[in-house]
């Protein structure tokens, strides 16, 4: 049991002040232009909740919001359950276990914008492998520059690449704590590989599925590099998400108010889910 | 038992085939790869990989990242280890609070800091350093240090604090000489997810730098626009990212699992 000690804010101290540093201060700016306009020249007036207003009720915050919520979607309901299979089959003990881990790991140790420079060389037609395959053996039309379509199945592929070993390994933590006790006094009963993984090892992965989900989510709601590297936001608009949306506006049109208030609710829409996995986790935790 | 491991083996092809296309890239010359399709490279040439090794820009694209990775590491570690302490050993007004309130810094998306960290650094006179990045980058590998170490610090028993108080070792000394021997595994988990993730992160890094602590993703990303687009290049610039990663995930394999479920198995 933790004891009561006050003093332990001295440890923490640090960590407060590097962070209140680092997220505070811009934060407060965020905020500080979010009700402001400026025509530069550093003159602001006051403009209230206006440009919340009119970010949330713009056509183009709503079609980059769906993208958004899509886009985590389909690659939430591709790679958990992919992640659990892969995590199931592979090898408990031996030489290859480290050799599985090691390479199953490294797609998440590449800097993002090599992964998608990576996955656009993979998929140029006539030139990578992926694109010639798919266009000159198959005979699939095949072009993410110019079809929406490609760039959605493209993009999202890259991504079930890219992270799905981050599920394998969390799922493979919680499979390699399950005592052999366990699977002997199943297999005594003559349980159905079914029930051995719906009562066996379904409940020891409850807690490592819950963080590869809360990651996974996070991670995809914020993503950026990846996608702004492999396609740009095209074709169009058709793979602009969440943040390359904000960079165009933030940097590229340097619309501050605006950038600023749909930081705002950007941030929001993924602390509030965040929390519900979080409160989903320290209770199981608290148990 | 055969059909079983085919899954794995499977998922491995899957995970390699574009990497192996990055690589045989990388040794083509740009003729080639323009001319057509070919599995392999015909004619095998080291050309791009001398040119990054020439090239000052190249080169110290390589230097600046590791730089500021390395300063981000042992900076997150560092602070991040007491703080862990003292969530794993003791209950303090608003502990869960702090530590949900570190916690959403990690899900702050990159794409809003960008421009207040442009500006803060800039005030600051800091922007185009090692340091900015590297203190940019706290702002996630913080939090994410502090969670895997409390992780680790919480599976060790709290008799170990009380018998080395009663053998008369101050805090410090204990700390050190005791404690941090039999988590050792724990911060090697977090310095290598620290590493990982200032290693891959580039939004903020290319938004922090200019010229003097320019990210090798930066450099990268120019001479893909400016100089034709030199895909073989490109390619042996990017097998030479994965290198760093894959050298250190080899120190950590056998608690790599474990630490991506943040010490909590």
């Amino acid at each position: 049991m933790r004891t009561e000690n006050q003093k332990a804010w001295f440890f923490v101290l640090p960590v407060l002040a590097l962070v209140a540093f680092n997220a505070l201060v811009p934060m407060m700016t965020v905020v500080n232009y979010s009700v402001q306009e400026t025509f530069g020249n550093n003159q602001f007036f006051w403009e209230g909740l206006g440009w919340f207003e009119q970010i949330l009720r713009s056509d183009r915050f709503q079609a980059a919001l769906g993208r958004q919520f899509l886009f985590t979607f389909l690659i939430l309901i591709i790679e958990v359950p992919l992640g659990i299979i892969v995590a199931l089959s592979m090898p408990r003990k031996g030489f290859w276990v480290p050799v599985c881990l090691v390479l199953m790991a490294l797609p998440m140790l590449i800097p993002w914008n090599v992964v998608g420079s990576m996955w656009n060389i993979f998929t140029l037609p006539k030139i990578g492998l992926l694109g010639y395959f798919l266009n000159d053996v198959l005979g699939i039309n095949y072009d993410m520059t110019q079809q929406p379509i490609s760039a959605w199945i493209t993009v999202i592929v890259m991504d079930v690449w890219h992270w799905t070993s981050l599920v394998v390994l969390l799922c493979y933590a919680g499979l390699v704590s399950i005592p052999d006790a366990y699977y002997q006094a199943a297999k005594i009963d003559g349980a159905s590989p079914w029930s051995v993984f719906r009562y066996i090892q379904l409940p020891k992965m409850k807690t490592v599925l819950t963080i590869a989900v809360l990651l996974r989510f996070m991670d995809s709601f914020n993503i950026y590099t990846e996608p702004f590297v492999l396609t740009g936001g095209g074709p169009g608009n058709s793979t602009t998400l969440l943040s390359i949306d904000l960079v165009k506006i933030a940097l590229g049109q340097f619309d501050l108010g605006p950038a600023a208030a749909m930081s705002l609710i950007y941030f929001a829409i993924t602390l509030l889910v965040s929390w519900v996995f979080y409160t989903l986790m320290t209770k199981d935790d608290a148990e | 038992m055969k059909k079983r491991s085919l899954i794995p083996i499977l998922y491995i092809a899957f995970l390699m085939l574009p990497i192996y296309w990055l690589v045989a890239m990388s040794f083509k010359t740009t003729n080639e790869i323009l001319s057509g399709f070919s599995l392999f490279p015909q004619t095998f040439t080291l050309e791009n990989y001398i040119t990054i090794f020439t090239d000052p820009t190249w080169y110290w694209g390589y230097i600046n990242s590791i730089l500021y990775v390395t300063i981000n590491t042992v900076l997150s570690v560092c602070v991040a280890l007491p703080a862990a302490y003292a969530f794993s050993r003791y209950r303090f007004l608003g502990d869960k609070q702090l530590f949900f309130w570190l916690l959403t810094n990690r899900m702050a998306p990159a794409a809003v800091f960008a421009l207040p960290f442009f500006q803060l650094y800039s005030s600051i006179g800091l922007f185009d350093t090692h340091l900015a990045v590297a203190l940019a980058h706290t702002l996630f590998n913080v939090p994410l240090a502090v969670w895997i170490l409390e992780g680790f610090m919480r599976g060790i028993p709290k008799e170990l604090d009380e018998t080395a108080y009663v053998d008369g070792y101050s805090f410090p000394r204990f700390f050190v000489t005791i404690f941090l021997p039999n988590i050792k595994a724990g911060v090697g988990v977090a310095a290598f997810f620290c590493f990982m993730f200032s290693w891959v992160e580039m939004l903020l890094a290319k938004t922090l730098t200019a010229v003097e602590a320019k990210p090798i993703a930066a450099v990268m990303t120019r001479t893909a626009s400016s100089a034709g687009y030199e895909l073989g290049l490109l390619a042996a610039a990017g097998t030479l990212t994965i290198i760093p990663g894959a050298i250190v995930i080899w120190f950590v394999r056998n608690y790599i699992a474990r630490g991506f479920a943040m010490g909590r198995v």
